[in-house]
């Protein structure tokens, strides 16, 4: 059976121009509970890879320049 | 990150502590300060410093109690009237005999508790007979103060290390657990004396009424692996047919009203604005009426605000968008509810394990031993019931100093290599396909199995089909289940526990021929409650590859219940409503 990709609205949304990854931050990645943050090859900035969030919202609190937005998924909304 | 690292290390230590939530933070210390000397090593699927259901911190601590509020005598009494008498009396009583001296510590680490102008811990009533919810104004510092303590005392912590299985010898005794690096799907061996399990409730079970897999009521992390490890190295399991189900704000996950909101005066109603039950502390009994009410013309359910001097509505509103879910407030605000103008919808949670809010969980006595020599349980997937975070706290402490006492007596036992090496093949089978099920489709089909087939009402027919069809999800979970990456086999371990713990329900539920705790075990074919056949505790466990349940007599109580006293749950309807 061979796997399709499903578009999805992710919750959690980082304002690139505010996130300090590329100078080595990961912290967001560090906390999440779920682990579905990650810093992305292309841009060097944090984003979601996985929609599987509990909008608990460790990586909003905890990022020290507060480029996170934690969003009610859109399932629930 | 994510890719696949071939890796097999071992490691060893004295105590193992497995779930670096709220019990397993405190067992590490506690088994540490028993002996310094001990090798104690804290194991966490994510990250301590923000894992587990206080992530992101509580309102306030359940259930304390403190002198001059209540007496262990009172609480022990509460606690077996509110789970309809199937309590060991043992574990409850030495809860509460040992929470007070917990409470000051915790306030000594910098959680600090609300006092009154003497300095006295100030308390407020919400359960049906006694008083012991002790309000938290800086409740969101907890993970942060536990984490300090956790440094100070050099335990050594693991972070994003999921346990899979217990190693036991051939004696039956614990000897270590497996677990895989959730990053690179690196093996690891720990070998241990001792393990303590706080991996928290089984809370990925249910599917969420919105269809959204992580929008349950527990933490998503806590996919029932205690439960499933239990299980699996032959521990029994108690009154698992007794579920979790949570009154809830309507497709939010936070809880609302009993333990914030109901001090300053809010209440859950019915459409009409009327209240229809006595109490709002959670029970089954009052989780059967509220969802009696959620089915009657009268329904929904709702969180009444509204009636509140608008100060007071922005008081409680500052705690619950601060701390525990502070996601709730942007929730509503989306939806333009306005709590000083509108009540709030309200519906009820998936089911789940969960001896922290009811009493499903690991069998414990009263030292945090589980059947299984060497393993200890504590927290949400141990069974001492309805103890919430203070239990946590309390039990964790119990199990950590017994486990480090026992772990200095001891030699290291000697694990089974072929156990081993069938579980990493068991573990690496869905990375080996390219082809098959991802772990997101299985799991969805099996949560949403559960819902059609497990939930309450409970009808025995349906149970028996429920059980059918998810023994087909488990043929696909063992031949097509594919895991592309390391992240997503994480996903599949979990979907593992899950179809574990989807089974133990209907098995448990299956065996209790009768109705008990209220919506928990709501049958709807043996609709009685029948005290001559059923009034002991239910074991669960695995014989010979095989899940068995036996009954088990209820030890004598300590603390005598008259017989007046043991209804008093099952009158919380409104008595004009009836
Ligand atoms: C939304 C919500 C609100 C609550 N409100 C209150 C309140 O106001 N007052 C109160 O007293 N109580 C409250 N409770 C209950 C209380 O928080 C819990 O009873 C208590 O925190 C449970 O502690 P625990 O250690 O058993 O589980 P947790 O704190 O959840 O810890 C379990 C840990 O195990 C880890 N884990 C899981 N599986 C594995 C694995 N395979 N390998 C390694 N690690 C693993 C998890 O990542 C997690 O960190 C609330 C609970 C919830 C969910
Ligand atoms: S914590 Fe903030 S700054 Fe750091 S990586 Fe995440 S988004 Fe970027
Ligand atoms: S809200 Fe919670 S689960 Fe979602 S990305 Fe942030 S930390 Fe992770």
């Amino acid at each position: 059976m061979p796997l399709a990709l499903s578009p999805t609205a992710v919750p959690v949304v980082v304002d690139e121009a505010k996130c300090i990854a590329d100078k080595g931050c990961t912290v967001c990645v560090d906390v999440c509970p779920l682990d579905v943050l990650r810093i992305s090859d292309l841009t060097s900035k944090a984003y979601m890879k996985f929609d599987e969030c509990w909008y608990c919202m460790p990586c909003e609190t905890d990022c020290p320049t507060g480029a996170v937005t934690v969003n009610i998924p859109y399932l629930l909304r | 990150m994510d890719d696949f690292v071939d890796g097999l290390s071992e490691v060893t230590c004295d105590v193992l502590v497995i779930g670096g939530g709220t019990a397993g933070p405190m067992a590490a210390l506690k088994a540490k300060q028993k002996n310094p000397a001990l090798n104690v090593v804290l194991l966490e699927k994510a990250n301590v410093k923000r894992s587990g259901a206080i992530s992101m911190g509580m309102d306030g601590l359940n259930n304390a109690v403190v002198p001059g509020y209540a007496t262990p005598e009172q609480y022990t009494k509460e606690i077996t009237i509110a789970n309809d008498g199937i309590v060991d009396q043992a574990p409850v009583f030495k809860y509460a005999a040992r929470c007070y001296d917990i409470i000051q510590e915790l306030d000594r680490f910098g959680i600090r508790f609300q006092k009154d102008a003497n300095g006295d811990f100030d308390l407020k009533k919400v359960h049906h007979l006694g008083t012991y919810v002790l309000p938290m104004p800086n409740g969101e510092t907890v993970k942060k103060a536990l984490y300090r303590q956790l440094k100070r005392e050099r335990i050594l912590i693991s972070n994003r290390i999921m346990a899979t299985r217990l190693l036991t010898a051939k004696d039956g005794r614990i000897a270590g657990a497996v677990a895989v690096n959730t990053r690179t799907a690196e093996f690891l061996v720990l070998r241990a004396k001792t393990v303590i399990l706080c991996m928290g409730a089984a809370g990925r079970l249910g599917l969420p009424h919105s269809g959204y897999l992580f929008g349950t009521y527990e933490n998503p992390t806590n996919s029932g692996d205690g439960y499933a490890m239990a299980y699996h190295a032959g521990a029994a399991l108690a009154n698992l047919e007794c579920y979790q189900i949570n009154p809830l704000i309507k497709d939010y996950n936070g809880p609302a009203c009993a333990y914030v909101a109901g001090p300053f005066g809010a209440y859950t109603a019915n459409a009409e604005g009327k209240r229809f039950i006595e109490s709002d502390c959670w029970s089954g009994q009052m989780m059967q009426e509220f969802y009696n009410e959620l089915q009657s013309g009268k329904g929904p359910v709702f969180l009444k605000l509204n009636h509140l001097h608008p100060d007071t509505v922005g008081e409680i509103a500052d705690i619950l968008h601060r701390v525990e879910r502070p996601s709730r407030g942007r929730f509503h605000e989306a939806r333009g509810t306005d709590y000083r103008e509108r009540m709030i919808e309200m519906h009820i949670s998936e089911i789940g394990f969960c001896s922290g809010h009811s009493a499903s969980g690991v069998f414990v006595d009263e030292y945090a031993r589980t059947t299984v020599s060497g393993l200890y349980a504590a927290g949400d997937m141990a069974s001492v019931p309805h103890n919430y975070m203070l239990g946590a706290f309390t039990n964790g402490a119990v199990a950590g100093e017994h486990a480090a006492e026992v772990a200095q007596e001891i030699d290291l036992p000697d694990y089974d290599a072929d156990f081993v090496r069938l579980e990493r093949e068991r573990i690496l089978a869905p990375t080996r396909r390219t082809d098959g099920i991802p772990p997101n489709q299985l799991e969805y089909k099996a949560r949403r199995l559960v819902n059609d087939y497990l939930q309450p009402p409970k009808v025995t027919a349906r149970m028996q089909i429920g059980q059918a069809r998810l023994a087909e999800v488990r043929e696909d979970f063992d031949m097509a289940l594919v895991a592309r990456n390391a992240h997503e086999l994480l996903r599949a371990l979990e979907v593992s526990s899950i179809l574990d713990c989807a089974d133990m329900a209907a098995h448990a539920s299956l065996y209790r021929t009768e109705s008990r705790w209220g919506l928990y075990h709501n049958r709807v074919d043996y609709p009685e409650k029948d005290d001559e056949n059923w009034f002991c505790h239910t074991l669960l466990r695995k014989v010979d590859g095989r899940m068995v349940s036996e009954k088990r007599a209820i030890q004598p109580y300590i603390v005598p219940i008259e017989t007046e006293e043991r209804t008093a749950y099952e009158r919380l309807r409104v008595s004009n409503q009836a």
